[in-house]
């Protein structure tokens, strides 16, 4: 049973997926969904303590070994992400009963849920996989699950949005199978670890760097890295609130810990940083995104659009961690991988607690709402202390590392950018924060009760782990450390 | 001689421009979805012209023989699985568009901004 | 109780007093209180430990383990106990000032008033206590965050804007500055424990600990070292009590106190001494210092000038932490005690007028002593401490920190210090002596005036004796600080 958990993670989706179309009833399929996510957590949970302590569990799909099958491989990163993937789709699901029932036409629900456990399974086969084709279509399947996630928003302005993101993420995708073409060409085989070992030999082609840079082309359109990022505000802002969060809590990292895979494991530290300009120009790359990303989000006044522009800066901050090459930038990158999905989890949650009560998520309309939806204005508070980096949240050792990675590097000016963005980040989250508490609600108002406990719990799960994590950071940092030295030594 | 010969490739790169080229620069939604298609279907000859050999035949194996006396099938079989990809998001988009076409009465991307994202 | 349950009972006390306002919100005489015990309760906590520290005990409290290395801790030293002790004293007395201010002017969301009052003195207490720079830099925040509904108190757009300059400037440079010195002196020095000695000699190069230095003094805002002052006179829109027990004794001294420990404990004075920016930096100290000396002077509003006056006197400290010799060290030390008794004072007297008269500007200030006879001599008494003349506790600090230019070979700061003390007679002294023998522009614009509410003079008594009792018995406060600045005599 244990052998078999890298598949029955993926599997278990996969197979929930035409049953909740088959049960049609919502509150069942409902039911459904969260047995199915709590259960897949659980094996991600087991499956992470097991690559903990016994080292990266191979299993070859139909039994066919390597590389002439396809194998799933699951390293303690990608433990990691199958344990943040898995967990914030358990931490939803509860979520997802109220908001879902008020967000989704009740005819369509259960392909609502449907869809979702399709993403989830995209995002789960993608991270367990060792085969570079196999990731492909498992991007693919979550892209285009998530397409139609988006286009279930109440506002008709959610399908423009995912019609663009549709025409993005499909330029992406293909940018990457063009990527994974050309390492075809040139090794013939699309097993990971394959490549890895015949690549080296063939690193001064051309068709390798051009490979090298179609997938990270490919992949920075699929993590919305600036400037290639124009698909995510609308995808977030205009997304049902349980899609909103869901997505901006894995689906931008799972594309990055693809990334990963690719410098990492795929081309290796010593080629990525060592042959190609990767730590020349991603981590400015970033840093730069970052800032501007942050920028334009102080001028928002949709709470979610705001928070979609910030989640694109803190990607760039990822990015730029990943990409200094460097064991300590890793560990930072893959710990802010894990602790944003917490902040940014959080905050979409909690306004999505504000759309459930008030309907809308502008600025103006939130007005005094600390007084009357205290728990949820709270949660923001918290989780935007977090976004911030103020100590004793996990924002704050992410930026810790973040830092002393880039001091450590003496990249002057990429610690100028980092402070500046993060000062942005501040003005931001204060904007919102004097909303919410210095403002007086709107003359007139409606009164507002606080959101039902069924949403607040998730809510404030989540806001709790970011005081955790910001505590207690074996379970992030520490893990995130370990998936750094296995990125890095090359285990088999 | 040497352009020419590759002209499997050039007709790659032409397609694949071709493609991205009507994605970025036309302003009907419906355009967008041809010219996703048309830049998919550019990978897909990539990947089956790179699985030539020359000279070869199909690999339909009855005895066992020289494998480079045959095609290599599993490009073949990795742009079937691509296919799919491309009918899939191909289907996904034109479904979205219908539902569009619903709301706005409209695919033309500058009519449905000014219908919504002016304001 | 041990040392270390004592630590953390006063630091958690300011919480409970939180939670007693909020829980007695409806009963404004609980709330009162409430405010009152905690803060009594406080300083008696923060007294017994006076007797552990001296004895050698240090109180080492680990709240939490963030980062591998690094701690959240608190660790006892005699600076932070005696700023502890002096600002939960003051709070005491504020307390008993704000009860007849905020009632005799009517303000409203009392509730929220006290409850933050309370809040932002968490902060201090752990600033006070903090063990290592990371500790410090969460506390410092905490007080950033916890002031701004103070400051924004009234609620209007004034206050607001104000609010905003407040917040702005503090928290850009925490973050943008404070924070990243912090974590380029873990890079260096691989801790940012607080070690008597400093932890970067050695480690850092003399450009590097330039850099740090500069980061530090420019990234403490709170110290309020020029071009970064301009949020003390914003945060003046607030009530009285604050401006008097936040922004010239809690908040700003949080900021002069990081500085000091940063350079007793992160640098050390001896490799302080050998920084070559440190120079430069002496140049901006002083340069805050006239230059503030002068706006005081031009400035009619009377919260205006005594803010301008504060950011100048908090030089004298930062000066006195760039210094780095004894003398210089403990002066610095000293003078966050005597100036906050007498900045205090000459807040809580201007709090009077604009109570009891409704005055806020200096020029209608003329003849009001004989209506007002207690308050202005307070004001007399706390001029005369901030200008530094005996028989007033101001004296021991400056001569003190005159004593440290010299030993430093920087006589021209001497120079600035006598300047500067002449600027304060200058801005200062006129008020008392106007209010008691000037004639108002208009006598009939004093009828109806009387003395401030009791409340009011009892706790200007307290601070005005306070200014005397530490010309009497500096000694006690400065044995106290000797063992940490290894002083000579």
């Amino acid at each position: 049973m244990d052998h078999h958990l890298p598949v029955l993670v993926v599997v278990t989706a996969l197979v929930g997926a035409p049953l909740c179309i088959l049960v049609r009833q919502p509150r069942v399929v409902w039911g459904l969904f969260t047995a199915i996510t709590w259960s897949i957590a659980a094996m991600a949970v087991t499956l992470l303590l097991q690559v903990l302590s016994e080292g990266p569990v191979r299993y070859a799909l139909g039994g066919w070994p390597p590389p002439l099958g396809i194998e799933l491989r699951v390293d303690v990163l990608g433990g990691f992400v199958l344990t943040i993937v898995s967990g914030m789709a358990a931490v939803v699901a509860p979520y997802s009963l109220r908001s879902v029932e008020q967000e989704v036409d009740a005819a369509r629900v259960h392909q609502f849920y449907a869809v979702l456990l399709l993403a989830l399974t995209g995002l789960l086969g993608l991270t367990a996989t060792g085969d570079i084709f196999n990731a492909f279509v498992f991007l693919e399947i979550s892209s285009l699950a998530t397409y139609v996630l988006v286009s279930l928003g109440r506002d008709r302005r959610a399908l423009v949005s995912a019609f663009r993101y549709l025409v993005m993420g499909t330029v992406g995708g293909t940018f990457f199978l063009i990527g994974i073409g050309f390492l075809y060409v040139q090794t013939g085989t699309l097993n990971m670890l394959d490549l890895a070992a015949i690549l080296p030999q063939w690193i001064d082609t051309r068709t390798s760097a051009v490979a090298f840079a179609f997938l990270t082309v490919g992949l920075s359109l699929k993590l919305a890295l600036f400037p290639l990022h124009l698909w995510l505000p609308g995808a977030y802002s205009y997304a049902p609130s349980v899609v909103s969060a869901f997505l901006a809590a894995t689906a931008t990292k799972v594309a990055a810990y693809l990334m990963l895979r690719v410098f990492f494991t795929v081309f290796g530290q010593a080629v990525a940083f060592g042959e190609l300009p990767v730590a020349a120009t991603l981590p400015a790359v970033g840093l730069f995104g970052a800032l501007a990303m942050s920028l334009v989000a102080v001028f928002q006044t949709n709470l979610k659009r705001l928070l979609a522009y910030s989640s694109i800066a803190q990607i760039g901050y990822i990015v730029t961690a990943a990409s200094l090459g460097t064991q300590a930038g890793l560990t930072a990158g893959i710990g802010h991988l894990f602790n944003h999905a917490m902040m940014k989890g959080a905050l979409f949650l909690a306004v999505g607690c504000i759309a459930y009560r008030i309907g809308s998520v502008r600025l103006e309309e939130i007005r005094g709402l600390g007084r009357r939806m205290p728990w949820t204005a709270a949660a923001i508070f918290v989780g935007g202390a977090s976004l911030v980096g103020m100590p004793l949240t996990a924002g704050f050792i992410s930026k810790w590392h973040l830092v002393s990675a880039i001091l450590a590097e003496g990249q002057w000016g990429l610690v100028a950018l980092i402070l500046t963005s993060s000062l942005l980040a501040v003005a931001y989250v204060w904007r919102i924060v004097g909303f919410l508490y210095l403002r007086d609600a709107p003359s007139g108002a409606a009164p507002v009760r606080e959101a039902p406990l069924s949403m607040l719990a998730p809510t404030w799960a989540l806001v709790l782990a970011n005081v955790w994590f910001g505590l207690d950071t074996r379970g992030s940092l520490g893990v995130a450390t370990q998936a750094a030295l296995g990125l890095l030594g090359g285990q088999p | 001689m040497s352009i020419l010969a590759h002209y499997n490739d050039w007709a790659v790169i032409v397609l694949m421009m071709a493609g991205l080229y009507i994605v970025i620069s036309t302003r009907s939604f419906l355009k967008k979805v041809v010219g996703l298609n048309l830049f998919q279907t550019s990978v897909i000859i990539f990947y089956i012209s790179m699985a030539n050999v020359t000279g070869a035949a199909a690999p339909i194996v009855t005895e066992p023989v020289d494998a480079a006396d045959y095609a290599n099938p599993l490009p073949h079989v990795l742009m079937l699985t691509a296919i799919v990809v491309g009918v899939a998001t191909t289907a996904v988009g034109l479904g979205i568009l219908v539902r569009i076409h619903e709301a706005y009465g409209t695919v033309e991307e500058d009519e449905i901004v000014r219908h919504d994202f002016d304001s | 109780m041990t040392v270390e349950t004592r630590v953390l009972f006063a630091l958690l006390l300011p919480l409970l007093g939180v939670l007693g306002v909020l829980l007695a919100r409806r009963r404004p005489n609980v709330r009162e209180a409430v405010s009152l015990a905690v803060g009594a309760s406080l300083f008696l906590a923060v007294a017994s430990l006076v007797g552990p520290i001296t004895a050698g005990a240090d109180g080492h409290v680990v709240l939490a383990r963030p980062l591998p290395g690094v701690a959240l801790e608190l660790r006892l030293e005699p600076l932070g106990v005696l700023f502890a002790l002096v600002a939960s004293f003051l709070w005491v007395v504020t307390t008993i000032y704000a009860i007849g201010y905020m009632r005799g002017h009517g303000e409203g969301h009392q509730t929220r008033f006290f409850a933050c009052f309370a809040g932002a003195f968490f902060g201090v207490v752990g600033a006070a206590f903090s063990g290592n720079l990371l500790t410090l830099f969460f506390f410092y925040e905490i007080l950033t965050v916890v002031t701004y509904p103070l400051v924004t108190h009234a609620g209007t757009e004034a206050a607001r804007r104000a609010g905003r300059t407040y917040l702005g400037v503090l928290l850009s440079t925490s973050i943008g500055l404070f924070l990243f010195a912090i974590v380029w002196t873990w890079t260096v020095a691989g801790t940012v424990d607080f070690v008597p000695g400093g932890v970067l000699d050695g480690r850092a190069d003399r450009v590097a600990a330039s850099v740090i230095l500069a980061l530090f003094v420019f990234g403490i805002g709170k110290a309020a070292v020029m071009p970064f002052h301009r949020w003390l006179p914003a945060a003046m829109v607030a009530p009285t009590p604050v401006s008097a027990l936040l922004h010239a004794v809690a908040v700003v001294k949080t900021g002069v106190f990081a500085l000091l420990k940063v350079s007793i404990y992160v640098f050390g004075t001896d490799f302080l001494f050998s920084v070559p920016i440190r120079e430069p930096l002496l140049w901006v100290a002083a340069t805050t210092i006239v230059l503030a000396s002068l706006i005081a002077m031009r400035k009619d509003n009377l919260k205006a000038r005594l803010a301008y006056s504060t950011i100048g006197q908090l030089s004298y400290i930062v000066m006195g932490a760039l210094l780095a010799t004894p003398s210089a060290s403990v002066g610095a030390g000293l003078h966050v005690v005597t100036h906050a008794f007498g900045k205090i004072t000459l807040f809580f007297a201007a709090g009077a007028f604009l109570v009891a008269a409704h005055r806020t500007e200096v020029g209608q200030l003329r003849g009001i002593g004989r209506r007002m006879p207690w308050t202005s001599a307070f004001f007399l008494i706390g001029s005369l401490s901030i200008i530094g003349l005996p028989p007033f506790g101001g004296m021991w600090s400056k001569w003190l920190l005159g004593l440290g230019t010299l030993e430093a070979g920087e006589p021209w700061l001497l120079g600035v210090l006598l300047f500067s003390a002449l600027s304060n007679f200058a801005y200062l002294l006129p008020i008392p002596v106007h209010a008691f023998f000037g004639e108002p522009d208009d006598p009939s614009s004093l009828e109806g005036v009387r003395e401030a509410p009791l409340a009011c003079r009892i706790a200007m008594a307290i601070t005005a004796s306070g200014c005397v009792a530490l010309f009497c018995f500096p000694g006690p406060v400065h044995d106290f600080l000797r063992p940490v600045l290894s002083v000579g005599p």
